[in-house]
């Protein structure tokens, strides 16, 4: 009986103490521990929002380096085309003027021994002449019995006569 | 008025030995270590001793000394069940160490206080007042005939405001309470904003638990912040009183959940927040059921009684459940401990053979509780929270009842 039974002493008690305790923990506890959560609780959720925006801006950050980087890229491929071209041209233009000039060499080259053949030639005329002339002097001068002999001893001058 | 019985409580705090030399023999004795266990787990140490005042006991009476009695074990589990004017600590042969608690008596309007120590376990009367040790009063405070010695059954009771074993408990635990809470709370304070450690990160959980699987889905996003302190308050006390009754040396021991008066004031409390938080809904439901065929209210008013009867039946189920629980667990351990005297007292052999099953089984029983112990701490706020939320429920159906008929 007595197990069932409340005791008006520890009801008392019990009324006194556990408002007290409501009391005491409801301001000095539960307010500061519960707004201390929320607070952290608030703090963490815009921490992780800040994170997420940050991440965002670093993703666009990042999309725009690689577009600064590709337009580099384009930039400097161009330019390295430029470069080529610019080098193709020169060389091109080194080659037609040394063309140009091996041209002119080999013109005034051709010049030269077409000039230089005509006064050859013209010398080899003077001393066929010369000679002719020679040749005439001696047969002149010697009497040829026969004209078989002559005619041999024109062709044997003619062998001597050597165009240089 | 408080604070006098604040200072008798201190001042008689103090230990019951048979004398100075009953303690030198028994720290020589082969179960020292036993002794000193006991005393170590107590909180007491051997120079804590020497500065609290020893009350001599008296010489054991002579009839009791002779014939050894019989082990009872229904009597010793109800003695450890139910509160008590002296907390006891551990009984040797004829060696009591127990604190004598303050007794404090209200007689047609006079205070009367003084040391339960004075009533020597019952054996003796003391200012016309006796402790009650069987019989229908037993462990009540009666009053005594003219001669001061035999107990006076028709005289009315007096009103018993005693600091008992279970007072003494619950202002051990509410010092505790304050003390853990308002400690964790300064740390909120003091450094906001920074992860939580030590104690505050042992205890944070569970205060999350109470907040989200406790309060908001009995009370919704909107309400639940006003109740949180009570369910924080209630959850916490009876999880920490449930521990420490598992304890069993002082200071704990104390079956303080598992006493009806203990649950009744927190079962009140939920009612009273519940009743004082009902909306027009609540008490429309209650007095005039939406829904409800008519002949069911008029002439007898069936619903509304039933209605009312649900009412109290709430926070009654609150108190039966958390009183029985907690009671049903320190019987069962109770049982297991008795079990070894009970054959020990058969024989010494099946004793210390029963002991290991025991044993055995009460270390499974303990850990049961302590799951009991969050358990109901958990039931009790989570049913709070339930019945505050349906007093506060909107009802938005109540018109569509009242168009059908």
């Amino acid at each position: 009986m007595q197990l069932v039974t409340p005791g008006i002493g520890l009801i008392f008690w019990m009324l006194i103490s556990f408002s007290l305790v409501l009391y005491v923990l409801g301001k000095y506890a539960w307010g500061p521990i519960m707004k201390g959560i929320h607070q952290r609780e608030d703090t963490i959720e815009k921490a992780l929002e800040a994170a997420n925006e940050a991440k965002k801006e670093m993703l666009q950050l990042k999309a725009g380096n690689e577009q600064l980087l590709r337009d580099a890229k384009d930039e400097r491929d161009a330019l390295m085309r430029d470069a080529r071209k610019v080098k193709e041209a020169i060389l091109d233009e080194a080659r037609d003027k040394a063309n140009e000039a091996a041209a002119r060499i080999m013109e005034n080259a051709r010049e030269n021994i077409e000039f230089e053949k005509m006064a050859a030639i013209n010398d080899l005329k003077n001393q066929i002449a010369s000679i002719s002339i020679e040749i005439a002097e001696k047969l002149i001068g010697k009497e040829l019995e026969n004209k078989k002999q002559q005619h041999e001893l024109t062709e044997k001058l003619l062998k001597d006569v050597k165009i240089n | 008025m408080n604070r006098g019985i604040i200072s008798l409580k201190l001042s008689n705090i103090a230990f019951k030995f048979e004398n100075r030399l009953m303690i030198r023999k028994l720290l020589h004795t082969a179960r020292l270590q036993v002794v000193l266990i006991a005393l170590l787990l107590s909180g007491f140490t051997y120079g804590n001793t020497a500065t609290h005042d020893m009350v001599t006991s008296p010489s054991v009476p002579a009839h009791e000394q002779t014939e050894k009695k019989a082990f009872d074990a229904g009597k010793m589990i109800i003695d450890h069940i139910v509160d008590a004017h002296e907390w006891h600590i551990l009984t040797y042969n004829d060696f009591h160490l127990s604190i004598p608690l303050p007794v404090i008596i209200l007689d047609k309007g006079k205070l009367v206080s003084f040391s339960s120590g004075h009533f020597h376990h019952g054996h003796e009367a003391y200012r016309g007042y006796r402790l009650m040790t069987e019989g229908v009063n037993e462990g009540k405070i009666v009053k005594t005939l003219e001669d001061g010695e035999t107990a006076d059954e028709s005289a009315k009771l007096p009103l018993d405001f005693s600091i008992t074993k279970n007072v003494l408990s619950l202002f051990i635990s509410v010092l505790l309470l304050c003390l853990i809470f308002i400690s964790i709370g300064n740390k909120y304070k003091k450094n906001p904003n920074t992860a939580p450690k030590g104690l505050q990160s042992v205890l944070e959980p569970l205060i999350l638990f109470v907040r989200d699987d406790i309060a908001i889905p009995g009370l919704g996003k909107k309400n639940y912040a006003r109740f949180m302190p009570f369910l924080l308050t209630v959850f916490w006390f009876i999880f920490l009183n449930n521990l420490l009754g598992l304890i069993p040396v002082f200071p704990g021991g104390a079956n303080l959940t598992g006493n009806i008066a203990v649950t009744m004031v927190l079962a009140l409390f939920t009612f009273a927040i519940t009743t004082y938080n009902g909306n027009k809904g609540y008490w429309k439901h209650i007095v005039n059921a939406p829904g409800v065929p008519w002949w069911l209210k008029i002439p007898i008013p069936l619903m509304p009684i039933v209605e009312i009867v649900g009412l109290i039946t709430k926070p009654f189920v609150l108190m039966v459940r958390l009183f029985a629980n907690m009671t049903a667990g320190h019987i069962i351990l109770l049982g297991f401990m008795s079990l070894i005297f009970i054959f020990g007292n058969m024989n010494i052999v099946a004793g210390y053979g029963v002991s290991i099953f025991s044993i055995a089984f009460g270390v499974f029983m303990s850990l049961l509780e302590l799951l009991v112990a969050f358990i109901q701490a958990y039931v009790f706020a989570l049913l709070s929270s339930i019945y505050f939320g349906m007093a506060m429920e909107e009802h938005e159906h109540t018109e569509e009842h009242t168009t059908e008929h």
